[in-house]
């Protein structure tokens, strides 16, 4: 669906051209949350490379979109750091605002804005907060639906849409504002299994035009196919990481190997 | 019957007081234009105040809201118009009717934005947050036409009510339509300007009443 290529040229700001080569494009460090007596997230530490997909595996309750919402202040951490491409993104004196535009998300419920069309759930940003024309905003727009292959349903309303069309439309909002990172909270978990497909499919194209991306999910054929590295979290750790083909194959912690048997059901 | 015609459908009469009365229902009309509006601003910020994580902020706003809703209007109109003064404070009676107006509408038009912004699901406001839109843009934008919508029959029903209750500033002497009318019947000793008034009444609200009923079916499909 997206020309690697067309996307990286439509895109001046893409990962792959940054100067940052070698420096993570996401770095998380001694991450602490707590949800007053419960904690979530117990001392957090990972670095994403510049396009590269982490795949995080875990229990409900993990603490994996916990650690998805640090990355962009949804949640605010106790403690710890987190980097974007080195500029702070936690502490004082950050412009939250502005480092949101670098950090695309998709929601497990797409929380599309079911007043707007698909057209304007994807311009409004781009209109209020990069202060584009209407005519610049839109334009964008339609680049960004073309690439989640939905061009054709630009002026439907969220309520017009199938839930895969509705989450392809909540990743082109995301995408529209060029970040340098996507996270993905569970994208496809509120989806009918035949839709999910699609979803997926965008998901795969954005990797290959060299998106940085953090994905919280349960589908593990995709993390298969797709992921760089697997994440594997427990009990607000990470317990255990590596490639997809030794975490799946061979896993080295009772806990990971546990999981995996319940979801594989193997 | 054919006295009763003549006490309160006495077209004759009617005829006569029309010009005094559409002097009130000006009157009437003007008090709406500002009390509306000011009471529809106070409430949207009652109810965001209401909703503040600061205890500091939400408690007296909410001891705020409690306190205007359970005085009685006319009370409150009486209070502030015959008890500014004693603070130094001389006032007309549009002013007074304007001040009760607003603190009554406020704590009214409060509880009915504060239901429809609570009936927005949170994730509407984080997605909105998500893509770098200030926390007054997201409500702006996102939160509030939302919210405006799925309360629309409340606030159109305590439109109606608030246009019904001016007719309460007849008591500090604000020729508004009633008080108008009230003034026809004391000259005529006849109660047909009073009938008429509510005719009016009638042909203003109506419509309106039944746009809430439309708004109601449409949202109950």
């Amino acid at each position: 669906m997206i020309d690697p290529r067309a996307a990286r040229t439509a895109d001046p700001t893409a990962p792959a051209a940054a100067p940052a080569a070698g420096r993570p494009a996401l770095e998380i460090a001694a991450l602490h949350k707590s949800f007053g007596a419960t904690t979530v997230l117990s001392g957090i530490d990972l670095a994403v490379a510049p396009s590269e997909l982490v795949f995080v595996l875990g229990p409900s309750g993990s603490g994996k979109s916990t650690m998805l919402r640090c990355c962009n202040r949804l949640e605010e951490p106790d403690s710890g750091t987190i980097l974007l491409k080195g500029t702070p993104v936690t502490g004082a004196g950050v412009n939250l605002n502005q480092i949101r535009q670098r950090i695309g998300m998709v929601f497990q419920a797409f929380n599309l804005y079911p007043h707007l069309t698909a057209l304007k759930n994807v311009t409004l940003a781009l209109r209020k907060v990069r202060g584009l024309s209407r005519a610049e905003a839109e334009a964008r727009a339609v680049e960004a639906l073309t690439q989640v292959g939905l061009a054709d349903k630009a002026g439907n309303h969220p309520a017009a849409l199938s839930g895969g069309q509705q989450q392809r439309v909540a990743i082109a909002r995301a995408l529209a504002l060029e970040p340098e990172v996507m996270l993905f909270d569970e994208p496809t978990s509120a989806l009918d299994p035949e839709l999910v497909g699609d979803v997926l499919a965008v998901m795969r194209d954005m990797k290959s035009a060299g998106m940085t991306m953090l994905v919280v999910s349960h589908e593990m054929k995709f993390a298969q196919e797709a992921a760089d590295r697997v994440i594997f979290m427990d009990g607000g750790s990470i317990v255990e990481q590596g490639p997809p083909e030794r975490i799946f194959g061979a896993p080295e912690h009772e806990r990971t190997r546990a999981f995996l048997s319940r979801v594989t059901g193997g | 019957m054919e006295k009763f015609a003549e006490q309160f459908l006495n077209l004759e009469i009617m005829a006569a007081a029309w010009p005094t009365v559409v002097q009130g229902l000006w009157v009437t009309l003007l008090i709406c234009l500002v009390v509306i509006p000011m009471g529809m601003a106070g409430g949207l910020l009652a109810a965001l105040a209401s909703l503040s994580p600061r205890r500091a902020v939400r408690w007296p706003m909410i001891a705020f809201v409690d306190f205007f809703r359970a005085i009685p209007p006319l009370v409150l109109l009486i209070f502030v118009y015959a008890g500014l003064p004693f603070a130094g404070l001389d006032i007309s009676p549009f002013t007074a009717v304007a001040v009760a107006f607003f603190l009554n509408n406020s704590a009214y038009y409060g509880e009915i934005f504060r239901a429809g912004l609570l009936s927005v699901g949170t994730g509407q406001a984080e997605a909105a947050r998500s893509t770098g839109l200030t926390a007054g843009q997201s409500l702006a934008h996102v939160v509030l036409p939302q919210a405006v919508r799925n309360v629309l029959p409340d606030l159109i029903s305590n439109t109606v009510e608030v246009v019904k209750l001016t007719s309460l500033a007849s008591v500090v002497s604000l020729g508004e339509m009633l008080h108008q009318a009230d003034l026809a019947r004391s000259v005529t000793y006849n109660a047909s300007p009073i009938v008429l008034a509510a005719g009016i009444y009638l042909a203003i609200l109506w419509p309106c009443v039944r746009l809430i009923s439309r708004f109601e079916r449409r949202m109950a499909t």
